[in-house]
């Protein structure tokens, strides 16, 4: 597509490509190589994909199936009840929508918040502009962990305790968001800041017309990975909160699994319902974010 | 209106000065070319007058009005960049239309507007593609297109044909030339190439080091370059200059003695000037068995239409020799005698390296005196 092909850092996809490197070679080794290859990559697919294909099927097994060895690797009487106890039994329905609430809010301020203070660091001239990036970029080497007793303590005295507010939070901002986007604008050209400027658009509207379109696959890895960091909580909105009314689908799984000790393929079969927002996700998102990850890393 | 100066303008940054009290005045209707190598200060002084960035000191004018602290879209000038600074994700039409949408141009006016600019640079059938989907003498235009459509006073042009193969800037440089004359409008022009500068500008303004160093129409640029840089800067290949003591009967160089006037060289003399600068063009230069300076020559390089004969004089300088290709060549290592009509030379200082014709010796320059000697 013709904005794609425009883009800066658009024809970094196709790179690690083993094709293109063996085309003065003979047929053979060529054709050897390509091989390997995809016998590397289908047996990295394999382990990845496993553990997810195990928590499918033992959600469809019998729990005395699972427990039996050697495991069953396909259920021949798939048991979709499970997944409709789940859903009920665990109140999957409420934990998802606070999940996704939850996430929406961080998602929603943390790509806007990182699009600005990234304009800012790539695009303006201020004072100790290096500096302030600096502490940005040391704000990546603090483990969440280490703040995580101080956040508590200022979101009580926020009174934002057990709220949606107290969930969201401590992420609403990172350094991560602002330099993974500062890159994604550096890239660039400058000439296009001047040349909006003489078109007769100040920042905010350059920003809007130019900057956040072309930089697209950049912002839309943030998405996923800020929607993946949000959606995964456990030990926050297991801290923050004391209802029931307010905790996020990880925490209810983990509720689900006290419940159901004997029944496991309910507690997987939860597990399988909790992921399909981000397979969804990853499926809209999954070129974008390919592009999002090679941009620059193969530039310059 | 369309009339620009700048009034002691000076650009720093940090310790570097760009642009060093540049003053200058561009006519309405006007092509100024501002030429000069890289790093000179054209570009910046180009971007002052956007108003991209601010002089340090003094006052640019734009029309009858100063534009210091004017924002660039309230200046009335469009720009032309040399990566032509297309939007890559708008189409042709929408790029051509994106400085009226910020100026609320109603919809069916700017229609109009567009496709009129889009004619004048015969972009009608591409319209709807992308700029990542044109060559680049079409992105060239459309950059064009965009700084038409808002019939601006003063055209920037920052090299706009340096991306373009030899061939298509041959026609697109008569192209723009056209639209100057077909819009009466100011254009000023940034470039580094002498050929667009020459054949493009109603007067060149040549740069150096951020000091403006001549500014005059191109024949005279040429004839009578005001000092060494210029001289060595303009035509191809380049002006040659040799340093010359002044001697009782003319200008010693090594090899021989060019004869000078009496009273050129009282006049030196009187103002304590021991070394001068000879320089002369090689297109004026002849092999002649009478000439004055021996030469051997080391390289002929045949262009089809003239040959440059390369020859270095007896302390190694080389002198170029261009001669119409009809003419016997000499033979590579042959010793010649170089010679030329005095009325050719050009004299400058040794230690400013300015030309030094100006109010020494009359309007004809040393060269006239040269000769009657």
């Amino acid at each position: 597509m013709a904005i794609e092909s425009a883009v800066p850092f658009s024809a970094t996809v196709d790179v690690a490509e083993p094709v293109t490197t063996t085309v003065a070679e003979p047929p053979n080794r060529g054709l050897a190589k390509k091989i390997l290859w995809y016998a590397l990559l289908t047996f990295i697919a394999l382990v990845i994909f496993f553990p997810i294909y195990i928590s499918v099927v033992n959600s469809l097994l019998k729990p005395d199936q699972i427990a039996r060895r050697p495991p069953s690797f396909f259920p021949s009487h798939p048991q979709w009840s499970s997944y409709s106890k789940a859903w009920s039994q665990g109140h999957l329905g409420k934990f998802l929508l606070n999940s996704a609430i939850v996430t929406g809010i961080i998602v929603a301020f943390e790509v806007g918040l990182s699009i600005v203070a990234a304009y800012a660091f790539a695009f303006l001239e201020f004072p100790f502009k290096r500096t302030l990036f600096t502490v940005f970029l040391a704000t990546l080497m603090i483990p969440f962990e280490v703040t995580i007793a101080t956040n508590l303590d200022t979101i009580v005295k926020l009174n934002a305790y057990n709220t949606y507010v107290g969930l969201a939070m401590p992420f609403l901002a990172t350094g991560f968001g602002a330099f993974l986007l500062r890159q994604a604008f550096l890239q660039l050209p400058k000439d296009l800041k001047d040349a909006a400027a003489l078109d007769g658009y100040g920042h905010l509207r350059f920003l809007t017309r130019v900057v956040i379109p072309l930089a697209r696959p950049g912002i839309a890895a943030l998405t996923v990975f800020a929607f993946l960091s949000a959606w995964n909580q456990y030990l926050w909105p297991l801290l923050v909160t004391k209802d029931q009314r307010l905790r996020t689908v990880q925490i209810g799984l983990g509720f689900l699994r006290a419940q159901q000790i004997d029944q496991v393929n309910v507690t997987f079969a939860g597990t399988v319902i909790a992921v399909i927002p981000l397979f969804l996700l990853l499926v809209v998102f999954q070129k974008q974010l390919v592009r999002g990850l090679t941009a620059g890393a193969v530039k310059g | 209106m369309g009339r620009v100066a700048f009034h002691g303008v000076t650009k720093r940054f940090g310790d570097a000065v760009a642009v060093d009290d540049l003053t200058l005045e561009v006519e309405d209707q006007e092509f100024l070319v501002l030429l000069g190598p890289s790093g000179c200060g054209k570009t910046t002084a180009l971007r002052m007058l956007a108003g991209l960035d601010e002089p340090t000191s003094g006052t640019i004018e734009i029309g009858s009005r100063i534009v210091n602290g004017v924002e660039p879209k309230l200046r009335d000038v469009a720009m032309v960049f040399q990566s032509y600074a297309l939007y890559p994700h708008m189409s042709v039409r929408k790029n051509i239309e994106f400085p009226l949408k910020s100026r609320r141009v109603p919809s069916s006016e700017r229609r109009a507007l567009v496709d009129e600019a889009a004619r004048a640079v015969g972009l009608e059938d591409l319209m709807e593609r992308k700029p990542g989907q044109l060559s680049g003498g079409q992105r060239q235009r459309v950059a064009l297109a965009r700084a038409i459509v808002r019939r601006p006073q003063v055209f920037l042009m920052d090299e706009p044909l340096s991306n373009l193969d030899a061939k298509l800037r041959v026609q697109t440089r008569a192209e723009l030339i056209e639209l100057q004359r077909r819009l009466a409008t100011t254009v000023v022009y940034v470039t580094h190439d002498q050929v667009e500068a020459m054949t493009m500008g109603d007067r060149i303004a040549i740069m150096n080091a951020g000091r403006l160093q001549q500014i005059a129409p191109p024949q005279e640029v040429y004839a009578r370059p005001a000092n060494l840089f210029v001289a060595r800067f303009i035509g191809n290949p380049p002006m040659n200059t040799v340093t010359g003591r002044v001697v009782d009967d003319g200008f010693e160089l090594p090899g021989g003695v060019v004869p000078g006037a009496s009273g050129t060289l009282d006049a030196m003399k009187a103002r304590g000037i021991a070394e001068v600068v000879i320089g002369v063009r090689p297109e004026h230069l002849r092999v002649d068995a009478d000439g004055i300076v021996p030469a051997t020559v080391t390289v002929i390089e045949s262009l089809g239409h003239e040959r440059h004969v390369i020859c270095r004089l007896v302390d190694g300088q080389m002198i170029i020799v261009r001669q119409a290709s009809d003419v016997v060549p000499p033979a590579e290592g042959q010793t010649v005698r170089l010679t030329t009509d005095p009325a050719n030379l050009h004299l400058f200082d040794a230690q400013t390296g300015e030309r030094l014709d100006l109010g020494l010796v009359g309007a004809d320059g040393p060269a006239a005196e040269l000769a009657g000697s």
